[in-house]
């Protein structure tokens, strides 16, 4: 069941909290205030790129298109590439930034310093807006729109609110991913909004910013992050103030990662389970083992091999590309990913579209990218590549990579090779790509 | 904090050199990487988890914690030298 409309801010009080900023907290009728503010002065255009790098800045901007009856888009990367890709989607398309958006190529708004106000009561917005767009990179090189409305956003973080903080105390989100992909829009902006959260505003980086954020907020504090991050901040050694709960996603988490997590910061470690189409659909305390619970109003069925959720955030039926067991007691177990897919860093593409975006470089007559086995003690899974380009050199070909591929895709390392191990049927086998990287591995020794 | 020569300055170069391709599995010897390489973009190519990486072995081999709310923060990744400068002024071991 869902309803016609949910408030912008799920807060049950003008004086509540929705944000933590080092010059001090930001209450409900503050924010509201901004977002009323903001909505005035944007252009004519109908959609935005959010690029604010403050994440109370960042939310004031999302409210206020909604309020705006705008759209925010968010492609899966500012390359630019992407951004003209963008520009195609949507020709109106104006960027709002907080600085340091010179490289984009497009109309710009900068935030502006906003007086002092107050609006008492929050608006309530139609379910059936759309009020985000979010983008995963197609197969081709056509970036994939994927349709968000403000009704199945909002039940969705109702959902999972209801999940990690069944009391309803209303956790003081710091976060470590950005807020400009599914999992940082859901489990930090979303979850403040709806989930009658407060942010801190700061993106902390190094595990002693990290540290800093957890002591400027109060308690209860959520810390959104992800393997990576996690990994880091335990391995830095650093003391770290007290956390009440943690909250991973955009990669496995190993049990024991979030063992050793829990024991050393004396909170759960849960794990978000979705994609950017769905939104988030499942949950699960990692140390409890291998299965994961829907989140309040989602649903998983099969047909044959294929796994479909209803719910989530996309509002329909949706096939998920991973393998997946249904249980009798609707929980389920995840077998494997999809092998196509690539997500490093919680940034996510495929392997089809990377190909595409290499074989489609003057010069290169043939080649592909392969996501080797987990490296030893290597915290992060890095992409290798095999080239063919007799003309050009190392530095031309990553030269143009820089142009088309988000860094954290860039391969590292890339093989030129005389040709690659295609079978009778023009496939590459997995195998023999793994090979040849063993091979070319160990002549380098 | 003891008084920094241009000599150790030089020694340390070579060691955080060697640190980052260690750190990264880089496919380089750290005699490439020039005290004015850039580490991002045009030059190294690294990006905000290499960074993570970088910072950790920085945290463990000098004894202190890198911070990005710092101003300087994107200045000391800048090249090798920045990083190396500020490693130097902050060491504590």
């Amino acid at each position: 069941m869902s309803a016609d409309r949910y408030p912008l801010l799920a807060h049950d009080g003008p004086e509540r909290i929705v944000a933590w900023r080092p010059t001090g907290p930001v209450s409900a009728h503050r924010f509201l205030s901004d977002v009323q503010r903001l909505a005035e002065l944007f252009p004519a255009g109908g959609n935005v790129l959010n690029v604010c790098q403050d994440r109370y800045r960042f939310m004031v901007g999302f409210a206020a298109c909604i309020v705006a009856g705008k759209v925010s888009l968010l492609p899966a990367s500012q390359t630019p590439e992407a951004i003209r890709r963008l520009k195609e989607y949507a020709a109106d398309v104006f960027c709002l930034h907080d600085g340091g958006s010179e490289n984009l190529d497009l109309p710009k708004l900068a935030f502006p310093e906003l007086p002092d106000g107050a609006i008492e009561s929050s608006p309530g917005i139609d379910a059936d807006r759309v009020v985000a767009v979010l983008f995963t990179s197609g197969s081709t090189g056509t970036p994939t729109a994927h349709i968000k409305k403000w009704g199945a956003l909002a039940a969705s973080s109702r959902g999972e609110a209801e999940r990690l903080d069944a009391a309803g105390a209303g956790y003081s989100l710091v976060g470590t991913v950005p807020v400009q992909h599914s999992y940082g829009l859901e489990s930090i902006i979303m979850l403040t909004l709806q989930g009658r959260g407060s942010l801190w505003s700061g993106w902390p980086f190094y595990p002693a910013d990290i540290a800093a954020a957890l002591a400027a907020v109060p308690r209860p504090r959520l810390l959104v992050t992800t393997p990576v991050h996690l990994r880091t901040l335990l391995d830095a050694g650093i003391d770290l103030p007290a956390v009440d709960k943690l909250l991973s996603a955009t990669a496995p988490l190993s049990e024991l990662l979030a063992r050793e997590a829990e024991d050393r910061l004396r909170a759960p470690v849960h794990e978000i389970y979705g994609c950017t189409e769905t939104g988030q659909l499942a949950s699960r305390r990692t140390v409890e083992g291998p299965r994961w619970s829907p989140l309040p109003g989602v649903r998983l069925e099969q047909e044959g091999d294929a796994t479909f959720a209803l719910g989530g955030n996309c509002g329909v039926r949706h096939a998920l590309a991973d393998v997946i067991e249904l249980h009798d007691d609707d929980t389920f177990s995840l077998h494997g990913r999809n092998a196509d897919m690539v997500n490093i860093a919680g940034k996510r593409t495929s392997l089809a579209y990377l190909n595409h975006l290499l074989t489609d470089i003057p010069g290169v007559a043939d080649g592909c990218f392969l996501i080797p086995d987990e490296a030893n003690g290597s915290s992060v899974t890095r992409l290798c590549a095999f080239v063919v380009a007799p003309t050009l050199s190392p530095t031309q070909l990553r030269d143009a990579l820089r142009q088309r591929i988000d860094p954290i895709f860039l391969p590292r390392p890339t093989i030129f090779v005389d040709r690659l191990p295609r079978n009778a049927t023009g496939k590459l086998p997995r195998n023999d790509l793994v090979a040849l990287l063993d091979r070319h591995n160990r002549g380098a020794e | 904090m003891t008084q920094t020569t241009p000599g150790d300055l030089t020694a340390l170069m070579h060691e955080v050199a060697a640190m980052i391709v260690t750190s990264l599995n880089l496919e380089m010897s750290p005699a490439e990487i020039t005290p004015d390489t850039q580490l991002f973009g045009d030059g190294l190519g690294l990006d905000s988890i290499d960074i993570l990486e970088v910072a950790l072995a920085v945290s463990k081999h000098y004894g202190f914690q890198l911070r990005a709310d710092d101003e300087q923060n994107t200045k000391i990744f800048t090249s090798l030298r920045t990083l190396v400068e500020h490693i130097a002024a902050n060491r504590t071991k």
